[in-house]
C-alpha cells in the first residue's frame, strides 16, 4: 500500500462522517488506485536565452555524434572492417579509430568507464548537475521530443487546451502526427544504435529488407521502444523516479558546487508588481511563475535546491526575460554556490573556489587513471601467448629415458600481418617436436602466427631425465619474434614420473 | 493542505478508530457475511478479493497454450500408444537430420581423406587438422579403451605416444597394424610368438637368469656382470633372431627393442625373467571392415601425431 493511499485514507477518516451516506460512495474501492507516477503533467513553455542556446548547441552536437559516428570510415587494410567505431561481436573486437581491443583486453573498456565516472564526479562537484541538464541522453532526447511536440501542438497554453478538449478530428490529427514523428525519431535512434554493432551501410540496407539477424532486430526494436517511451511518455519521471544518479549526486555536492539557485535574499518578499510601483521594501520576484512554466521537470526553483531539479538553467533564461521587462537586474535565478549565497547575503563579494580537496582528489584520480591507461596502452604488445599443458598423457617416457610433455600454445597476433616466432624453453637442454615431424628437433622451432587471430600450435618438449628436479617443475616458454626480436614469456609446468 | 498529507504527522486515536470502521464498512459492502473476510493472523487479514484480471488472463492463456501444445506435439500416453501430435514432430528425426547435415558438411573432407595417400594428408594442413580431429574421435571410441586417452598406454597395452614401436612407427606400419591387428586371427594379421623358454624346457632356470642379466646389462639396468657375460652367448643363440644382436629390436618381425627404457611387461629382474620363462602375448583386433578407409586413415594420422611417429 502506497504512502499516498494511507494518507488519503487517513485524511478521509478525519473528514468523513460515517453516518453520512455520501461518505459511502468513496468507500468500496474495488478498482486499483491510479498509478502515482507522473502526478500532474508538465507542460514546459518555450524559452529563449543563454542557457537555452547552450542546451540547443549541446543537443545538436551530441545527436550529430550519435547519428553520424557510425558512418565515419577508417581504413584498416583488407582484413579488417573500415568503420571507425565498431563493436564487432562476430569478430570479438572493439574498433575505435586506430585502436583495436580484443576480448582479453576488455579492461581498457573498464578503464574508459572509470575515466567517464571520474569525469562525471569532477564536473558535478565543480558545476553541479551539468550532466543531467545538458548531456544525459534522457535530457537530450526529451528536449528533442518536446521540440517536436511544440511544433505540432503549440506551446504550453495550446497543449493544455488541446489535452482538455474532447477527442475530435483536429486533436486526433495533431496527436497522431506527433506520435508518428516521435516513432520515426525513435526508429532512427534504434537504427543508429545497431549501426555501432554492425557495418552501418550494410545494416541500413538489411533492416528494411528483413535480412538483418534477429539480435539486430531485437535491439533495433528495444531502442526504438525505449526512446519512444522514455523521451515521449516518461520524460521527467525518469529523472525523478527511475534514475539513481540524482540520489548519488547528493554525495558529490558541497558548499562550493554550482547549482541553479534562486537568490531569495534578493527576491523576497515576492509579490505581484504593477508598472510604476516602487520596489522599496519588497523583493525582485514578481511571482509570475515563468520559472516554473519553463521547467522541464515541473519544479518551482524558489523552493530551493531539490532532487527534481536537473540543473538545466532554463528558469534562469525565463527569469532574465522578466527581469529585463520590469527593469530589474538579471540573474535573480542563477548558477551559484551555497557559500556564495551566504556571502552575498552579508553583502560581501562572491568568490569562487574551484580548487578544493574534493575536486583535487577527483582531478588527481582522473589524471592518474588516464596516465596509467595511456601508459599500458602505449606499451601493450601486439602478441601474447597462453600455454595449455596436455592432460592425457601427463607425460611420455621415451626410449632413451628422457621425458616428453605436450603443450598447446595459443599464440595471439593482433597485428595485421603474419608474425613468426621462435619457440623455446628457457635455460634447459630441450628438444622439440611439432605435429608432422618424424624426428625430434634440437633447435627451437619457428612457428608463424596468422594475422589478427589466435593460432594454435601443438608443441612437444623433450627433456633429459637428469635435468628434472622432481616429478613436476616449472618451465618458462620464450617466444621470440623473428623479425622484431620482441620476446613474449609464458610459464607452464613440466611433469615426469614420480620416482 | 500539504500539512494534512504529511505521513509523519501523528494520528489521533479517533482517526485510527475511524479508519478501522471505514475498513469494516468496506469489507461488509464487498463481501457481505462471507466469514473468510474476517480471518486475521498477526494483523494480516485474509480477504477474498478476486485475483487481478491480468493474472486470470495469463492463467487462462497458459492453460490454452498447454492444450494447444499437447494437440500439436507428442504428449499423452494412450492405450493405443503415445499421441504423436498433429505436427508429426519427433526429436529422433531432428537428431537424425542434424547428423545427416553434419555428415554432409564433412563429406568432402572425408572423401578427400579416403582417396588421398597418407603422406598427401600429412602435407595438406587443412586435411591434416581435420584428420587429427576425426582420428581423435575414432581413437576415443575404438582404441582408448586399451591404449588410454592420448595413447598413454596402460597395463600391458603399449603406449602409442612414445618413440618405441613394436611393429614400426611409420604411417604405413601403423596403418597395417590398425587394419589387420596383432594375433587377431585374420589372414594378414601381424603375428609372432616368443617361445616358452622356461616352461617348455628350452633353457634352464640358471640360463634364463643369465639371459635376464644380459638384458638388464644392455638396457642399462643393475646386473651381475659375470652372469650377463654368460647370458650374452645364450642371447645370441636364442634371442637375437628377433630382438637383434644388441637388443635393438626388429620391427619387421615385431621383435621388441630391449636396449631402452621402455618395457611393456615390466623392466625389473623378476618381470624380465618371467617374460622369458613363459612370455605374455598381446592381442589387437583387426579394424579393417569394422572401420571405413577414411576413418582408418584419420586414425593413422592421429596416432602418428601423438608424438612418436617416425
Amino acid at each position: 500500500m502506497s504512502i499516498q493511499s494511507i494518507t488519503n485514507r487517513r485524511e478521509a477518516a478525519e473528514r468523513l462522517d460515517l453516518a453520512d451516506p455520501a461518505a459511502q460512495r468513496v468507500l468500496p474501492r474495488r478498482k486499483r488506485a491510479e498509478p502515482t507516477i507522473g502526478v500532474g503533467r508538465v507542460y514546459p513553455r518555450a524559452v529563449r536565452g543563454r542557457f537555452r542556446t547552450i542546451k540547443w548547441t549541446a543537443l545538436c552536437v551530441f545527436l550529430a555524434i550519435y547519428y553520424l559516428l557510425p558512418w565515419v570510415r577508417w581504413d584498416r587494410g583488407p582484413e579488417a572492417p573500415d568503420q571507425a567505431v565498431l563493436f564487432d561481436f562476430l569478430r570479438q573486437r572493439i574498433f575505435l579509430f586506430g585502436i583495436e581491443i580484443w576480448p582479453q583486453e576488455i579492461y581498457y573498456a573498464t578503464g574508459l568507464l572509470i575515466l567517464a565516472a571520474l569525469a562525471l564526479f569532477l564536473a558535478t562537484s565543480l558545476f553541479g548537475r551539468v550532466w543531467c541538464g545538458y548531456a544525459c541522453p534522457q535530457t537530450v532526447w526529451t528536449d528533442l521530443f518536446m521540440w517536436v511536440e511544440r511544433l505540432i501542438e503549440g506551446d504550453r497554453r495550446d497543449r493544455m487546451k488541446l489535452d482538455a478538449q474532447p477527442n475530435g478530428p483536429a486533436k486526433l490529427l495533431k496527436k497522431t502526427g506527433k506520435h508518428a514523428v516521435w516513432l520515426l525519431i525513435a526508429m532512427l535512434t534504434g537504427g543508429a544504435f545497431v549501426m555501432y554493432f554492425n557495418d552501418a551501410p550494410t545494416v541500413v540496407r538489411q533492416l528494411p529488407t528483413l535480412e538483418a539477424g534477429p539480435v539486430t532486430y531485437f535491439f533495433f526494436g528495444l531502442f526504438t521502444l525505449t526512446t519512444y517511451l522514455l523521451a515521449g511518455w516518461a520524460r521527467e519521471t525518469v529523472c525523478t523516479n527511475m534514475c539513481p544518479w540524482p540520489r548519488i549526486q547528493g554525495g558529490l555536492l558541497d558548499q562550493d558546487s554550482l547549482a541553479v539557485t534562486y537568490r531569495d535574499w534578493r527576491g523576497e518578499p515576492r509579490g505581484p508588481h504593477k508598472r510604476g510601483e516602487s520596489w522599496a521594501g519588497r523583493g525582485d520576484c514578481i511571482d509570475c511563475h515563468q520559472c516554473f512554466m519553463v521547467c522541464p521537470t515541473g519544479v518551482d526553483i524558489r523552493k530551493g535546491l531539490q532532487l527534481d531539479c536537473i540543473g538545466c538553467g532554463l528558469c534562469i533564461d525565463a527569469c532574465n526575460e522578466v527581469m529585463d521587462k520590469v527593469d530589474r537586474p538579471r540573474f535573480l535565478i542563477s548558477w551559484d554556490s551555497a557559500r556564495n549565497q551566504a556571502l552575498q547575503v552579508q553583502g560581501q563579494a562572491a568568490s569562487w573556489r574551484l580548487l578544493r580537496p574534493r575536486t583535487a582528489v577527483y582531478g588527481a584520480l582522473f589524471l592518474a587513471v588516464a596516465l596509467f591507461m595511456t601508459g599500458t596502452f602505449a606499451l601493450r604488445s601486439n602478441a601474447g601467448v597462453d600455454v595449455l599443458r596436455d592432460a592425457a598423457p601427463l607425460f611420455v617416457q621415451l626410449s632413451d629415458g628422457s621425458i616428453r610433455n605436450g603443450y598447446s600454445l595459443k599464440i595471439r597476433n593482433t597485428a595485421h600481418e603474419t608474425s613468426r616466432f621462435e619457440v623455446s624453453v628457457a635455460d634447459l637442454p630441450a628438444r622439440y617436436r611439432l605435429i608432422g615431424d618424424r624426428e625430434d628437433r634440437a633447435l627451437a622451432p619457428v612457428v608463424s602466427a596468422d594475422p589478427g587471430s589466435v593460432t594454435s600450435v601443438h608443441l612437444f618438449v623433450i627433456l633429459p631425465r637428469s635435468v628434472m628436479t622432481g616429478p613436476s617443475m616449472n618451465v618458462g616458454f620464450v617466444l621470440r619474434n623473428v623479425e622484431t626480436g620482441e620476446v613474449i614469456l609464458a610459464e607452464s609446468i613440466f611433469r615426469g614420473p614420480s620416482s | 493542505m500539504t500539512d494534512r498529507l504529511d505521513p509523519t504527522r501523528p494520528v489521533s486515536h479517533e482517526a485510527m478508530q475511524a479508519t478501522r470502521e471505514i475498513k469494516d464498512v468496506q469489507d461488509k459492502l464487498a463481501f457481505g457475511d462471507n466469514p473468510l473476510a474476517h480471518l486475521e493472523w498477526d494483523g494480516i487479514r485474509e480477504l477474498d478479493y478476486p485475483p487481478p484480471r491480468w493474472w486470470v488472463i495469463t492463467f487462462i492463456g497458459t492453460v490454452l497454450f498447454a492444450v494447444l501444445w499437447s494437440i500439436l506435439y507428442p504428449s499423452w500416453p494412450t492405450p493405443f500408444g503415445v499421441w504423436r501430435g498433429i505436427l508429426g514432430y519427433d526429436q529422433r528425426v531432428v537428431v537424425a537430420e542434424d547428423i545427416a547435415r553434419a555428415e554432409a558438411a564433412r563429406a568432402p573432407l572425408v572423401q578427400a581423406i579416403g582417396t588421398a595417400e597418407l603422406t598427401g594428408i600429412q602435407n595438406d594442413l587443412g586435411l591434416m587438422n581435420f584428420a587429427i580431429r576425426g582420428g581423435q574421435v575414432a581413437f576415443n571410441n575404438n582404441c582408448a579403451q586399451c591404449h588410454a586417452l592420448g595413447g598413454a598406454g596402460q597395463g600391458f597395452f603399449p603406449t602409442l605416444a612414445d618413440d618405441d614401436w613394436l611393429w614400426g612407427g611409420t604411417p604405413e606400419d601403423i596403418e597395417f597394424t590398425i587394419r589387420h591387428g596383432i594375433r587377431s586371427g585374420t589372414d594378414e594379421t601381424r603375428d609372432n610368438i616368443m617361445p616358452n623358454f622356461g616352461a617348455d624346457g628350452i633353457l634352464t632356470r640358471e640360463q634364463i637368469s643369465d639371459v635376464t642379466d644380459h638384458v638388464l646389462a644392455i638396457s642399462g639396468g643393475e646386473h651381475d656382470a659375470a652372469a650377463a657375460l654368460r647370458g650374452e652367448s645364450l642371447f645370441a643363440e636364442n634371442c637375437a633372431v628377433c630382438h637383434g644382436e644388441g637388443g635393438e629390436g626388429l620391427p619387421e618381425l615385431g621383435g621388441p627393442r630391449l636396449n631402452d627404457a621402455i618395457w611393456l611387461y615390466g623392466g625389473d629382474r623378476s618381470h624380465i625373467f618371467s617374460q622369458i620363462h613363459r612370455p605374455a602375448h598381446g592381442v589387437m583386433p583387426a579394424f579393417e571392415g569394422r572401420l571405413d578407409d577414411a576413418t582408418i586413415k584419420m586414425l593413422v594420422v592421429y596416432v602418428h601425431a601423438l608424438g612418436g611417429g617416425q
